[in-house]
Order: structure tokens, then sequence, then C-alpha cells
């Protein structure tokens, strides 16, 4: 694809209105979670501030804006500074080529899927580095620990990506939505339900929630690989955590749950509600569970799920073979 | 590191690499293998519940070492036994276990009836049964909560607060606080138990019963706490034994001991009541144990109620705030939420005790964590450390 005038500006554009996706993902998923934690911990939840605790999520932005940088002694601070940046940019170029609606692709690229689990790889890289810059033990532990669980859980995240582009014989997100229908039956997610199922429980190790938050787990490592920031560099993080979400949530609903395409009215809402539908699942478990322990999660994972995705992948080939 | 011994932008000088840490830490490290981390948990840190503060050499995310150091939260309450009158040192009891105040009231008020030789009337034992085993129940509760917490579950604390908060109302009738509750007195309790009082404990135990259904179903049959605690952290009864270790840490080691049976006090001889010893020794063992002295104080609150005798609540010639203790020593040990509670008095005749001596079960609990931690992962210390149901100021007292 030719990179002219047009697309560099409507990849600008995009890159945009992503940055303004993330903040506002942000603020209505903290608010979100709030709400949905206060409901399940039979509390109301942030109330004070604006008509139902609306506002809440804005006044805290605020404060984490307005709040000292505090650095603890002997940090490398340019790595120390950097890692919230690195964690933060990778999600501006993932969203992309995610084709949120019929016209609403910011990068039509064939390798779509490629590219986005190519970069998803940068945030493994902010974590060691938060963790091994802060001079901080706990940071250390947590950053070694985000390492391998990254690493670990990307593996059946692809594997069971593979099913479904072995279906669709194409890495082109808009292909993949196109293939599949409007209804539920029509979806990936019936003829892949095994790869659909591999996919959630690593998105949630991929994006460390909870029951698979080990790299910051709070009881063990206080708050792992972030322990030292505070105010924007903490600020950077969290954006970063609810945009990584978003991120595969939206992939997720791009390969098994028909995208776009939707019973009554294609378009980029049901995208959004199938994509929100996920978070909010997301963090329903994580209000409900307790944390495994870390060999206990490496375990689901090679044990499991990565012979699991093998077969899945293996079924997928031979049928399609005698298909043909 | 010379190349980086530069002033940064933000004013923070980089300094060469000192081995950091003060006495316990340095003295900690001496013994330290290579390639190992020394890592402190605490005092500040969201698992150890208060300012208990454990050193902990690591290998990876394995314990090799452990070691705790206390007295961050020493307050010199065996002092102030020494220096106040038994009524004045009252209030103190109420603050050395902030989960379990009322088994510490009794323990004090105990021992110095025990010394005086003063008799309670059967109304006020009953009461304090009452009282003291509602009480059990909502430090239990409490731990149960705080424990999943430290699980990473976060839910069921609030839960475990709503039902504390009931307890709290009904404890509140009677001794007018809610947390550091002294509602003992020498020879009886402070006030009697009103209509109210009585009526919402009734309804407060069929209520709890149906609520620790949901939370069998809800936490203890979930497949990952069952995980995280199984084979997790096994405490025999050799090693409790050792340490001195009592309370549900060495029932659920198997050994049938409760003072409230072999050491009687009180009417508890006159109540029929289940000991729960658990079929394991690891965390679940533990886990289990305490769910189970839920149901079975709230069986004895059930009877206590039932048979409740009308009466006086202070003896006819009750203690004034200025008598003196007769010269001698006595000893009283309670059944508290944690184990055996003692006090040991000794009275030369004098305005204040000689000497108090109080026993906490926690310190002693916590004594054997060194030994049980070692070769655990991280995690695990943590549900182990979490298991022995920890209150720092009864442990530093």
């Amino acid at each position: 694809m030719a990179l002219s005038l047009v697309n560099f500006v409507v990849v600008i554009a995009a890159v945009l209105l992503i940055i303004g996706l993330m903040v506002v993902n942000a603020v209505i998923m903290v608010y979100a979670e709030r709400k949905t934690a206060g409901f399940i911990q039979r509390r109301p939840g942030p109330y004070e501030v604006g008509p139902w605790g609306t506002v809440q999520a804005i006044c805290d932005s605020m404060k984490l804006l307005g709040k000292q940088i505090f650095i603890p002694g002997n940090v490398d601070w340019i790595l120390f500074f950097a890692a919230p940046v690195l964690a933060f940019f990778p999600v501006l170029l993932l969203f992309l080529p995610i084709p949120f609606g019929p016209y609403l692709t910011a990068l039509k690229v064939d390798e779509g899927i490629l590219l986005i689990l190519a970069f998803a790889g940068f945030g493994v890289i902010s974590n060691i580095l938060a963790g091994w810059a802060s001079n901080n033990k706990y940071g250390l532990l947590g950053a070694a620990r985000a390492v391998s669980q990254s690493v670990a859980y990307e593996i059946p995240m692809i594997m069971a990506l593979l099913g479904v582009i072995f279906l669709t014989g194409s890495m082109n997100l808009t292909q993949i939505v196109e293939r599949q229908g409007a209804w539920p039956w029509q979806w990936n997610l019936a003829v892949q339900p095994l790869a659909f199922f591999i996919y959630v429980v690593s998105m949630v190790g991929e994006t460390n929630r909870a029951p698979f938050d080990l790299p910051e787990a709070e009881s063990e490592l206080t708050a792992g690989f972030h322990t030292e920031y505070s105010g924007m560099g903490f600020a950077l993080f969290f954006l970063s955590e609810y945009a990584n979400m978003l991120l595969v949530c939206c992939v997720c609903a791009t390969f098994f749950l028909g995208g776009w395409r939707g019973p009554f009215l294609d378009g980029f809402w049901w995208t959004f509600i199938k994509a929100y539908a996920l978070m909010m699942f997301i963090v329903w478990i994580r209000w409900t569970f307790p944390r495994v322990r870390f060999d206990q999660l490496l375990n689901i994972n090679w044990k499991w799920l990565l012979p699991l995705s093998i077969l899945n992948l293996w079924i997928t080939a031979v049928i399609l073979k005698f298909v043909d | 590191m010379d190349r980086f011994n530069f002033i940064n932008p933000f004013g923070v000088r980089y300094q060469p690499d000192t081995v950091a840490g003060d006495f316990y830490t340095n003295n900690f490290a001496k013994k330290a293998e290579s390639n190992t981390i020394i890592l402190n948990l605490g005092p500040q840190h969201p698992s150890t519940h208060g300012v208990l503060r454990v050193i902990v050499e690591l290998d990876g995310e394995y314990v090799l070492r452990a070691e705790p150091v206390l007295g961050y939260l020493h307050r010199m309450h065996e002092k102030m036994g020494e220096v106040k009158t038994p009524w004045q040192f009252l209030p103190n009891m109420g603050r050395v276990d902030y989960l379990h105040p009322i088994a510490w009231n009794w323990v004090h008020v105990g021992a110095v009836e025990r010394l005086a030789g003063i008799t309670v009337p059967e109304r006020a034992e009953y009461l304090r049964v009452i009282s003291c085993e509602l009480n059990r129940v909502a430090s239990h509760l409490m731990w149960w909560g705080a424990f999943v917490m430290d699980l990473g579950g976060v839910t069921p604390i609030l839960y475990a607060f709503e039902e504390r908060e009931k307890i709290n109302d009904i404890l509140q009738i009677v001794s007018g606080s809610r947390l550091t509750i002294s509602y003992f007195r020498f020879g009886g309790v402070s006030a009697d138990a009103d209509d109210r009082f009585l009526r919402l404990t009734a309804e407060f135990v069929p209520y709890l019963r149906q609520r620790l259904k949901m939370y069998q179903a809800l936490v203890t049959d979930n497949i990952i706490l069952r995980r995280r605690l199984e084979k997790v952290g096994p405490i025999g009864v050799d090693m409790c034994q050792r340490y001195g270790a009592t309370g549900p840490v060495l029932r659920a080691a198997g050994l049938n001991r409760d003072t409230r049976r072999d050491i009687p006090y009180s009417v508890y001889p006159k109540f029929d009541f289940n000991i729960p010893t658990g079929p394991v020794d690891d965390c679940l063992g533990r886990y289990l144990v305490r769910l189970a002295e839920i149901e079975a104080s709230l069986s004895i609150i059930e009877q206590a109620l039932e048979s409740l005798p009308a009466g006086p609540i202070l003896p006819p010639k009750a203690p004034k705030p200025t008598f003196k203790l007769p010269a001698g020593e006595s000893y009283f040990a309670v059944e508290g939420a944690r184990g055996q509670i003692g006090l040991h008095l000794i009275s030369d005749g004098g305005k204040t005790p000689y000497r108090v001596k109080l026993r906490a079960p926690g310190f002693s609990n916590l004594s054997l964590f060194a030994e049980a931690a070692r070769g655990t992962l991280l995690a695990d210390a943590i549900a182990i450390l979490g298991s022995l149901d920890l209150v720092i100021p009864e442990v530093d007292r």
C-alpha cells in the first residue's frame, strides 16, 4: 500500500482520535469499574462528585496530573521516565488496523493482526524497564513476573487467533469481519469455541488483570513494577492498561464476535458494544476471584492452554483440508 | 557507576551502592547466600495487616529464610499494668487485641476476681459468654475477609465487614463502644442486656448461618482458593508444641485443645459445643477450622440466650474503683479468637499490681512462621502469614 498524502493525513487524524479514545476509554472504564466493584461489594461506589459520581474519574485524573513526580534515590532516571511513555506509545499504533466499522478503519493493511501482535510485545519492555529502573526489589520481582507471564500467554493467544486465520485465509482484519455474518451463530465463535475460550483466558493473562495480575500482585509485591511511580507516571501505566484491555477486547470482537457485523444494523456501535461487554466481563472476574499463584499461572498456560490451542489448530487444519 | 554519578535534572543525586539497612537487615544479611535477594516485607506492606515486619531472603520467588521483626507497635501494656490500679488498667485490655477485646477484658477481670475471691452472678456470666462469643465471631469474620484479600480476592472483606457491623451494633448496646470494648467489670459486667440486645442477637444467629452457606459456595468452594491453600504451609502438632502455638492453628494440626473445655471457666461447662479440629494441617485446614468455629460460637450464643437466667449483673459487694488487691498471685486463661490468652497477676498488696504478664497467642503463633515459611513461594509465605491470624498490637503488646 503506497503511503500517499491522503493516507498520511488519515493516519495522523486516526492517531489523534485514538489518543482521545484512550483517554475517554480510561475515564469511562475507571468509572464503570468502580461502580461495578461497588455493586459487587454491595456499596455505592463513587457518588459524591457530580451526578452519581460521574465526575469522579475526571477529578482523579486532575489529581494525578497535579501531583509531584517523585523520584526515589539511585534510580536510572532516563529509563525511569522512558518506561511509562514506552507503555503508552505502542498502544497508539495498535488501534490503527482495528476495523471499528465498515468505513472506520485507520490503516487497511493485509497483515493487520501481525502488526498488532508485534507491537503488543512492546508493553513487556516497558514493564521490565519500569521494574528495573525503579531500583526497587518489589519492582524487580514484578518485572520478572511480567516478562515470563507475557511471553507465556502470547503463545496460546496467537495460536487461538491462527485458528480463525486458517478459516478465513487472511490476516486482514476487515476481511475477517466480512466473512462473518450478523447473527451470533454466524460468528467465528460458533465454529471456533475452543479458540475463543483460549483467547479470552490468555487475554486476561496478557493484560495482567486479576486473577492473573501477578506482576502487580498487591498483597505480595505491593504494586509490582509500578511501585515507585506516582502522578503522571502511574497515570500513563493506568491509561495503557485500560487501552490494552480495550485493544484485546476489540481484537476478540473482531475475530470471534463478528466485529461491526451485528443484528439489524451493521456499524461501529456493534464493535464497541461487544468490546465493552467483554471489558465488563474482565472487570466482573477481577472483583470475584482470588489471585492464582505464579507457578499455577504458568502451569495453566503451558500444560493446558498451549496443548489445547495446538489441538484446536490441528483439528481446524485437518477439517479444512478435508472440506477442500 | 562513576559514569552516572551526576545530578539529574530533577535534583536527585546518584549515590554509590551502599548496603543500606538497619541492624536487623544487616544482621540477617550476614548469613545470606550469594545471588539472593533480601526483601523487607513491611512494616508498611499491604498483607502484614498493621506494622509487622518480616525480612525474607529470596532465591527467585522461593523464600529461603524468614525472620519476623517485632516491636513497631509495642505500647508497654505490661508496664502500664504495674503503674495503674486494676480499675485504671481495665480499658487497656480493649486495646491489646482490637479484634477480640472482650476476651482480653475477661482475662484481666478473671485474674483479679480469682485473686480477690469475687463471685460473679450467673446472669453476668451468661452475658459474658454471649458477648465474648459474638466478638469471636466478629474476629473470625474479619480474619476471613482479610485472609481472602491476602490471596487476592478483594470482595469478601466487604461482606465480612457488613456482618461485623451488625455485631458491633449489638455489642454497642451493652458496652457503648464498637472497637476497643471494655464491657466487663470486676464481679460482673457494666450494663444489663435489654430486650433490643437479646432480640438482635437472636435474629443475628440464623442470619449468619444463612450467610455462611453463601460464603461456602462463593469463596470456600472456589477452585482457585482451594488450589492456593491445599498443601500450603503444613504446620504439624510437633511444630505447634515447640513454639507454643494455640487456638485454631493448633486445632487445625489435629490436636483437640480448647481452653473453654480443658481449663473450664465461667459457665462454659453448661453448654454443649463442638470444638472443630482440622482434617489437614495446611492453610486450608486452618481456614476450615475457623469457619467451623463461627458455627460453634453461634451454637453457644443460641444456648446461652435460651437459658439466660434473671438476676443481678454485679455482686452485692462489687469492688469500688478504690479497692486494693490482696497480696498473692493468680493466673487466668481464656480462649481467644487466636488461641489461649493468659494473664499472670502478682500483687504485693499495694495500690497497683507488682507484675502483670500478658500471654498473647499471636506472639507464639507468629514465632513458628520462620520455620513454616522456609522453602515456600513468596505468595505461599503470605498465605501462611495470613492463616496465622495475627493482630500486631497483641503480638507486640
